[in-house]
């Protein structure tokens, strides 16, 4: 409520933000304006649908998203396996757009005037906003990496931790890779996006080796000092199932590349490999990270929970990967999909000069991969606590998979199926 | 001056007192923290493996979700999912999909 200023007020005169300011206290009004959605993954897409439906058109929504489709995260690892296709997790911005009137833009956004209420596209064009929301991911910290900065490094030297075509030249590698070789993979400091996600690639890579390649091993170089998720679940995985192809190695967190040698450069040791899958550090996507939002830990942005508002900047919602979390919660996909939510319900409580929810929810589920068919998840629900003012995690509900079953397996393709039409159908 | 709290003011005035419990949407808001797996509005993708919850009768609903609580009902993950919500929640929540046609 605190965001719409005077001079925003007058300048609206009767506009539509404005009006609805007004009346929205009276039953029957609705909010409407314009909101830009820059990012169109699993918040943006999410938050965009979700703004359109809700509001039943009223509210004009403009997503800007530098790529042409989606390509998702979740189940990308089973590419990397070979078990699925980069087109089986490619999906089409057609229904956001047709189905449900969003504005596409095929763009980048590079800078924020808040003041103002303007976008800048790298194009050269710009887009005025009643509200903005933000969901950029990651993006990586190579300065960390130092030897990863270039262009040409990076594409030697692969992270696939962006979904698209990382994710087919990683694939490559593996495919490359003589048997009786080596595949290591770096996992930086948490928190980084989707905790149980390198240990699940170990598992896909390591299953693919174990009938194709199966003199090959599989090196997890960890700079946490434990497994960070489904620890029991996954180890147990490990000594079942790939009991000696599969070594994990804590603490060791990787300090540079040596890109031509294929060696991780570790504190006191350097750790070659045939195929290097350097996961870095990461921050909040540069929009976010970059245009006066305040950050935590000079990293990610702090935002209040109650409708996903930048704590400095006023008119701006954050949501994703990008957040500095509430406690214990994941950088996951469903979680951003929940903050898009809680978003569009903030956004058209606030479009309609009303406060938004006091006790807002989100839940998380996160299902991982052990092999081609069986699964294992965690899950948790947080509620909205006004006395931290933060939304904590449910005690006694939420929890992991009993053991790993194809029954999950099935319902992980569900739960995919599901999650991307509730973003983009 | 901020004239959004004005606004704030006139909404005060012209509704009554529990202006959160008002909010006409709670059950809606809800009911979206499901839909990852069930479907936008409980619609799950034909064919997807996953249980529809639109139109299901309220009562009918509830009573699955006390039984995924209790344990009286197997569950791969509902069992965790229920014990998050409050009864409050979970009968915004049924009452939402049961008027989803
Ligand atoms: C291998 C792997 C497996 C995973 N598995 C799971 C899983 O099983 N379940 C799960 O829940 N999560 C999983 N995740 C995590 C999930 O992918 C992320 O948490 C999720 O994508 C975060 O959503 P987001 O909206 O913050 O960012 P993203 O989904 O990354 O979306 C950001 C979008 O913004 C665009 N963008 C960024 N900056 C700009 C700009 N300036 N202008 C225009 N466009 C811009 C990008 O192109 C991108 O499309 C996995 C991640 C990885 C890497
Ligand atoms: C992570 C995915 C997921 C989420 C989120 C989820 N469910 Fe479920 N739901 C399932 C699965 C899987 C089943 C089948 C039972 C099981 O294995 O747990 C199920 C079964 C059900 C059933 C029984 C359907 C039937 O016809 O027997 C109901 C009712 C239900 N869920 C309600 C809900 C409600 C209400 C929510 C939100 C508060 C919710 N679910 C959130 C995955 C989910």
């Amino acid at each position: 409520m605190k965001n719409i200023n005077r001079r925003d007020f007058l300048k609206l005169g009767a506009g539509a933000a404005a009006m609805a300011g007004l009346y929205g206290c009276t039953s029957g009004t609705r909010a409407s304006g314009h909101v830009v959605v820059v990012g169109g993954g699993y918040g943006g897409a999410t938050v965009a649908k979700y703004l359109r439906m809700w509001s039943e058109g009223q509210v004009q929504v403009t997503l800007v998203e530098r790529n042409t489709d989606f390509v998702s995260c979740p189940i990308s690892n089973l590419v990397i396996g070979g078990s699925k296709t980069l087109a089986d997790i490619t999906i089409s911005y057609a229904n956001l757009q047709h189905k449900w009137g969003v504005r596409v833009i095929r763009d980048e956004a590079v800078g924020i005037d808040a003041g103002a209420r303007k976008v800048k596209l790298a194009q050269g064009g710009e887009l005025s906003y009643d509200r903005l929301v933000l969901s950029p991911g990651i993006d990586f910290m190579w300065d960390q990496v130092p030897a990863l900065k270039s262009a040409e490094a990076q594409q030697q030297i692969l992270h696939a931790w962006k979904a698209g075509p990382q994710t087919v030249a990683l694939r490559k590698q593996l495919e490359d890779m003589k048997d009786g070789g080596v595949y290591a993979i770096t996992i930086p400091k948490a928190p980084y996006r989707c905790p149980p996600g390198p240990y699940e690639r170990a598992c896909l890579v390591a299953n693919y080796f174990k009938t194709a390649k199966p003199r090959s091993k599989v090196l997890i170089l960890d700079a946490n000092e434990d497994v960070q998720s489904k620890k029991a679940l996954f180890t147990k995985a490990w000594s079942d199932l790939y009991k000696d192809i599969i070594e994990y190695r804590p603490n060791s967190e990787l300090k540079d590349v040596d890109v031509a040698g294929k060696a991780a450069v570790l504190e006191f040791d350097q750790v070659k490999a045939d195929v290097l899958n350097v996961i870095p550090p990461q921050r909040a996507g540069q929009i976010a990270a970059s245009t006066g939002l305040k950050l935590i830990n000079n990293r990610w942005v702090d935002v209040n929970w109650l409708s996903m508002e930048s704590t400095s900047t006023p008119g701006v919602h954050v949501l994703g990967d990008a957040l500095f979390p509430a406690p214990t919660m994941p950088k996951s996909g469903h979680m951003a999909n929940q903050h898009g939510k809680l978003a569009a319900a903030a956004i058209l409580n606030l479009l309609a000069g009303q406060e938004p929810n006091p006790a807002p929810v989100l839940m998380n589920t996160c299902y991982s991969f052990v092999d081609s068919k069986n699964v294992i998840h965690v899950a948790s629900v947080h509620q909205y606590d006004a006395a931290t003012k933060t939304v904590q995690p449910v005690k006694g509900a939420g929890g992991v998979s009993a053991a790993r079953n194809e029954l999950e397996g099935k319902i992980a393709m569900a739960w995919a199926q599901n999650i991307w039409a509730d973003m983009l159908t | 001056m901020k004239l959004s709290h004005i606004a704030a003011a006139f909404c005060l005035a012209g509704m009554a007192a529990s202006a959160a419990a008002a909010d006409p949407h709670l059950g809606r808001n809800l009911a979206a923290t499901c839909a990852n797996c069930h479907g936008t509005n409980g619609k799950a993708v034909p064919g997807s493996g996953m249980d529809a919850l639109a139109g299901m009768e309220k009562e009918k609903l509830l009573q699955k979700l006390k039984d995924f609580k209790s344990g009286v009902k197997p569950a791969t993950i509902m069992h965790q999912i229920s014990k998050g919500y409050t009864d409050e929640q979970m009968d915004l929540i049924a009452a939402y999909y049961a008027a989803q046609k």
